[in-house]
């Protein structure tokens, strides 16, 4: 009788043990007992980081200096404006590519589209649910006819109660978005002589 | 000869020597040495809280990737911007929720944390869910950018109104994949589509070919992961 109830108690545990908990909801964070050099005392993005002041592992560059690889100088393709003066520049200072428009798509669906919609007419899905107040419509005339520097600047900075997305998107990419938006844009607009002849008669 | 004679020509002690009169005793505290460790070898090594499997911390700010990720149908990227380029997904800035939040429930006691984070640049005490330990270098960016996705490692994330553990990236999770890559491999632009469940036949037909046109080296040397 005495080994049987043992042997009960054994089972119960290894049962309990195998199928009880696993997979449950644990508020408290994985018991690591045996360390297994699991956690080393080196940092790793993001996380806190009791030497320095303000606590971080992540430090922001030091004021006024300038990371490997990121573009500084004042050219076009970094400001969107024409070098030496304030002025946004025309035209996209990079060469339109079948990749840049299909990689101005992927990017533009990642973080445009929630607002301004697949189609750019400011019919997305915070219009849909009513989240924000005024959305653009980017196929509006007077978005039309911005420049495209100054597109790549309100995607950059923002502009009324949109935010940048300096950080968020990179340069090329918010090269890419610009020249897909033109490609949108274009797809509503027709212009007179693209028009056979008898269609132009039935405009006038 | 009588079997009654038989003590008289061995002697029972020849039969069980003296000691055999305590191994009851040595059975019984092996089998409860045996099976403990058993035990607790199974309930620390095998169960969630080794696995991690269910690891469902409560998060500073109460974000709902279901709202999210799921309902509005935020692309992964949108806040985990950096996966694409970087070894590790990055936990958004302030800034990127204020995006949205600078209009949406912006007086609301739930962001509290969020605006003071953007304006006093105060990070938000985030508790990471998903951490390989620390001899395991795993690089995200080369994960996505060649088909294997997110839910894969995540589980459905878009369904989850707080993130918790949900597979055990043990060593053996990442090695079941690694020897069979075509099998888990998807078309990249399904990658951040959560939903995406291939079609039968896809991973022999297409995700051959994926891993043999992308030339996806799914090592299993150990210095792919232990450098």
């Amino acid at each position: 009788m005495r080994y049987f109830v043992l042997g009960l108690t054994l089972v119960a545990t290894l049962v309990v043990s195998v199928l009880g908990f696993r997979g449950d909801i644990s508020r408290k964070p994985p018991l690591e007992i045996f360390p297994d050099m699991d956690r080393q005392p080196k940092l790793r993005p993001q996380e806190p980081n009791a030497l320095l002041p303000n606590g971080r592992s992540s430090q922001l560059p030091v004021e006024g200096s300038i990371a490997r690889g990121t573009p500084f100088a004042s050219t076009p393709k970094n400001t969107g404006r024409v070098s030496g003066v304030t002025n946004f520049v025309e035209l996209l200072p990079v060469k339109v590519t079948p990749q840049l428009l299909a990689r101005g798509r992927d990017r533009y669906a990642i973080s445009c589209l929630p607002c301004h919609g697949a189609q750019g007419d400011g019919n997305g899905i915070t219009k849909k649910i009513g989240a924000m107040g005024v959305v653009a419509n980017l196929h509006d005339a007077r978005i039309v006819k911005l420049p495209d520097g100054e597109l790549f600047h309100v995607i950059s900075d923002g502009r009324n109660l949109m935010g940048g997305y300096r950080s968020n998107i990179a340069i090329d990419d918010r090269w890419a978005i610009v020249a897909y938006l033109r490609a949108l844009q274009r797809s509503r607009l027709g212009f007179e002589d693209e028009l056979s002849a008898a269609e132009r008669a039935q405009l006038k | 000869m009588p079997l009654g004679f038989a003590p008289l020509f061995f002697g029972m002690s020849d039969i069980f020597p003296k000691w055999t009169n305590r191994l009851p005793v040595w059975l019984i505290t092996g089998a409860v040495l045996v099976g403990g460790a058993a035990a607790a070898g199974v309930t620390y090594y095998f169960t969630n809280k080794y696995a991690n499997v269910g690891y469902q911390p409560v998060q500073p700010v109460a974000f709902s990737h279901t709202i999210h990720a799921g309902q509005l149908g935020l692309d992964c990227r949108y806040c985990h911007n950096g996966v694409e380029k970087s070894w590790y997904s990055n936990v958004p800035a302030a800034s990127t929720c204020m995006n949205c939040h600078n209009q949406v429930l912006k007086d609301d006691p739930k962001l509290t944390l969020v605006r003071n984070s953007y304006s006093n640049n105060v990070p938000i005490a985030w508790t990471q869910i998903h951490k390989t330990p620390d001899y395991v270098f795993f690089n995200h960016s080369v994960h996505v950018n060649r088909g294997v996705s997110c839910v894969h490692c995540h589980g459905r994330v878009d369904k989850m109104d707080e993130v918790r553990h949900e597979k055990p990236l043990s060593m053996s999770f990442c090695v079941d994949c690694h020897r069979n890559p075509a099998e888990k491999i998807r078309p990249p632009d399904q990658v951040y589509n959560l939903n995406w469940q291939a079609p039968p036949g896809f991973a022999q037909r297409d995700g051959a070919k994926f891993v043999h046109d992308w030339k996806v080296n799914a090592s299993q040397n150990c210095s792919a992961c232990h450098r």
